[in-house]
């Protein structure tokens, strides 16, 4: 049932990998941040699943599910750490906050 | 109990006394008065004993009291030595220095410094101890280096005025030249004897330089620096005279009485040495019979009272000098003794003058002062009849009289005509000083302020000043004996006759007072300033180093150091830029070097 061939779907990968990273590098804004890296993270889990049902091995689907897990770990920090920002400095820019550089 | 056990606490006395008062910031001023004053007559009352004790058996001692360092073989010792020149110099330290301590509290008594002032006083009497006392050369440095410094707190006491601050540098950088000297010459002894225990230099040098005069006339030579820094001679002289901006109390002691002496002192103690080196010796005497004309002379124009008595205190050291160039070791500590007697005495008298007239120093501007100040009139006759060598009734006479009749039958002609040259200066100098300030009409209104602690010193002086030709110092084992008395007695009365007619020219011009200040001519202010040794060494020295310094304002080689350092700086600011706090700055940064990575692995 190779119905999609694994080239367009690695391509669709490569596409959200970069929308995603375009995204992270020009939006100001750490909701969208966030988002973007969400969108990363699937882009790399969907290639995970691409590449398990081309072998047909259930692997990829092993690591999609950690994958996700990472993801969940990250955005529960990463709200956390947004909703602090946000009380702080009463705003979302992520260059607003540059002086906290060490 | 043995002599000895006395000994180490003449010295720890005033050491313990100084550190206390150092130390000690809230005592109340009896407090300081009895210890600075007390550590020192005590000092004065255990070198008595010692000395009784001593003169049972005249056998020099040593009393060790612990290893100082040990280097391989080097290893010198703090220890005292005690003999008949040890004996004679403690005493004149500690005996004329409690009197000038006793005055020194009266004539202090309102300065509100009384305390760091006895504490540099004490600290002053346990270094010079430690410097005649001292059994081996590096001990003596000690105290040599110890008095200079002592030397430089007490003549900048008055720091408020940045001129006593220049006073007190220029005697302290001055005589570090002889005291480098010196210290170069230590080693150059060390190097060659492997010793520098006195009585094992004066035992070793003659075997090792048996047939062998250059090196021992560099070793006394650079020794000769030293004392000759110390000393105020020539070509370190220049100091002494600025030197007067201490307390005067600090003039008689240090500046007088004791510490100028130890260039004589360290001399006399090197006898062995410097006979080695007849080349060196000679130039000693040649030092001491130039210096003690060029200071005489500039004694005759100076106007301010301490200046004529500092003039005449390098005159009278070169004296000393003269006396050991000339073989007549005994001679000089003879004299070196009673001119601290009667030059303390002047310097106190004038002391008390400076404080009736409230602080005038200048001669011409007093006058008349015999009324008002008796007991410093006397004083000032006293001393300076001991000081122009009047015949018979005064200490300096006979000293005197010592160092020219050996100058005379030790070959000497030449020294000897200088010397007696010399004595009719004195004896100018001297009364013209004594006649300008004390006779004739009153130009000031002076004020007696002599409380008794300081009238006691002054008449003890007066009492040393006549009779203390008189003491037979214990020197014969210790220096060799001088030249014997000439024949004829020509010499000695001519040096006589040279003394009174300086002062019966003294009584002619100036027997009523003086009406004002003489006009000043080139010459005369050529000769007042001291021969113009000042200008010369600032031209030839100080302006080049100045200039020099001037040059390498930015320091050459600190530059080269400072330029690695902001280079260092400049990269750190480098490498720091990246990291700015912007958070999509770093991941385009990650994402672009991942790229690179991945492009340099499908590269390969």
């Amino acid at each position: 049932m190779s119905a999609v061939p694994l080239a367009h779907a690695l391509g669709v990968c490569a596409a959200l990998f970069a929308l995603g990273l375009a995204g992270l590098l020009v939006r100001r804004g750490l909701l969208f941040s966030l988002m973007c890296l969400e969108i990363m993270l699937n882009a790399a889990g969907l290639a995970f699943v691409v590449g398990g049902s081309r072998w047909a091995q259930a692997d990829g689907q092993v690591m999609f599910v950690l994958v996700l897990t990472l993801a969940a770990a990250e955005v529960a920090v990463g709200l956390a750490l947004l909703l602090q920002i946000h009380r702080r400095f009463r705003s979302l820019d992520p260059d607003a906050v540059a002086g906290m550089k060490a | 109990m043995n002599a000895g056990a006395l000994l180490p606490w003449v010295v720890w006395l005033p050491l313990a006394s100084a550190a206390v008062l150092l130390l000690w910031t809230r005592i109340p001023r009896a407090g300081v008065t009895l210890l600075g004053v007390g550590s020192i007559a005590g000092a004065a009352l255990l070198t008595a004993a010692t000395s009784l004790q001593w003169l049972g058996a005249r056998e020099p001692f040593t009393v060790v009291l612990w290893q100082w360092l040990q280097l391989e073989s080097f290893a010198p010792r703090i220890a005292l030595h005690f003999d008949g020149l040890a004996l004679a110099m403690t005493g004149v330290i500690t005996g004329v220095g409690a009197l000038i301590h006793s005055y020194a509290s009266g004539y202090m008594r309102d300065d509100p410094r009384y305390r760091p002032f006895f504490a540099y006083m004490n600290l002053f009497v346990a270094m010079m101890l430690v410097l005649v006392l001292a059994d081996n050369l590096l001990l003596l440095y000690l105290g040599w280096e110890g008095v200079g410094l002592c030397s430089y707190l007490l003549i900048g006491f008055w720091n408020h005025d940045p001129a006593n601050g220049a006073a007190a540098r220029k005697a302290f950088i001055t005589t570090r030249v002889g005291d480098t000297a010196m210290a170069i010459g230590l080693f150059l002894l060390y190097r060659e004897l492997h010793t520098l225990e006195i009585t094992g230099v004066l035992t070793a040098a003659p075997l090792v330089w048996a047939d062998d005069t250059w090196t021992p006339t560099l070793v006394a030579l650079l020794i000769l620096g030293g004392a000759v820094g110390k000393s105020a001679q020539l070509p370190l002289q220049a100091w002494l005279p600025d030197a007067m901006a201490g307390p005067t109390p600090v003039s008689a002691l240090i500046h007088a009485a004791t510490m100028v002496t130890a260039g004589v002192y360290l001399i006399a103690r090197l006898n062995g040495l410097y006979l080695l080196a007849p080349g060196a010796l000679a130039w000693v005497g040649w030092i001491g019979a130039v210096s003690l004309l060029l200071a005489g002379t500039a004694a005759l124009v100076q106007t301010d009272i301490k200046r004529v008595l500092a003039y005449s205190t390098m005159s009278q050291i070169g004296y000393m000098f003269l006396a050991l160039g000339a073989g007549a070791w005994q001679a000089a500590i003879f004299h070196l003794m009673t001119h601290a007697f009667f030059k303390a005495l002047l310097f106190l008298a004038s002391g008390s003058v400076i404080l009736a007239c409230h602080h005038e120093q200048d001669i011409f501007r007093m006058g008349g002062l015999r009324r008002a100040l008796p007991l410093a009139f006397w004083s000032f006759v006293v001393g300076g009849a001991a000081l122009a060598a009047l015949p018979i009734v005064t200490a300096g006479f006979w000293s005197k009289e010592a160092i020219l009749a050996g100058a005379w039958s030790g070959g000497h002609h030449l020294w000897w005509a200088m010397g007696t040259a010399c004595a009719f200066l004195t004896g100018l100098y001297t009364f013209r000083l004594v006649f300008i300030a004390f006779l004739g009409s009153e130009h000031t209104h002076a004020h007696d302020e002599d409380i008794w602690r300081m009238r006691v010193p002054l008449l003890a002086l007066m009492l040393l000043s006549v009779v203390g030709g008189a003491i037979a110092l214990p020197l014969s084992g210790v220096l060799p004996d001088d030249p014997a008395k000439p024949a004829s007695h020509l010499p000695e009365i001519l040096a006589v006759a040279a003394g009174l007619a300086g002062i019966a020219l003294a009584w002619l011009w100036y027997g009523r007072g003086a009406e004002g200040a003489p006009a000043a001519t080139p010459l005369r202010r050529l000769i007042q300033s001291g021969w113009g040794f000042d200008a010369l060494y600032d031209t030839l020295f100080v302006r080049p180093l100045y200039a020099l310094a001037r040059i390498n304002r930015r320091d050459v080689v600190d530059q080269v150091y400072d330029g690695l350092a902001i280079t260092l700086m400049w990269l750190h600011r480098l490498a720091l830029k990246p990291q700015n706090g912007q958070l999509r700055w770093y991941a385009a940064a990650m994402a672009a070097g991942i790229v690179v990575l991945v492009g340099a692995a499908q590269w390969t």
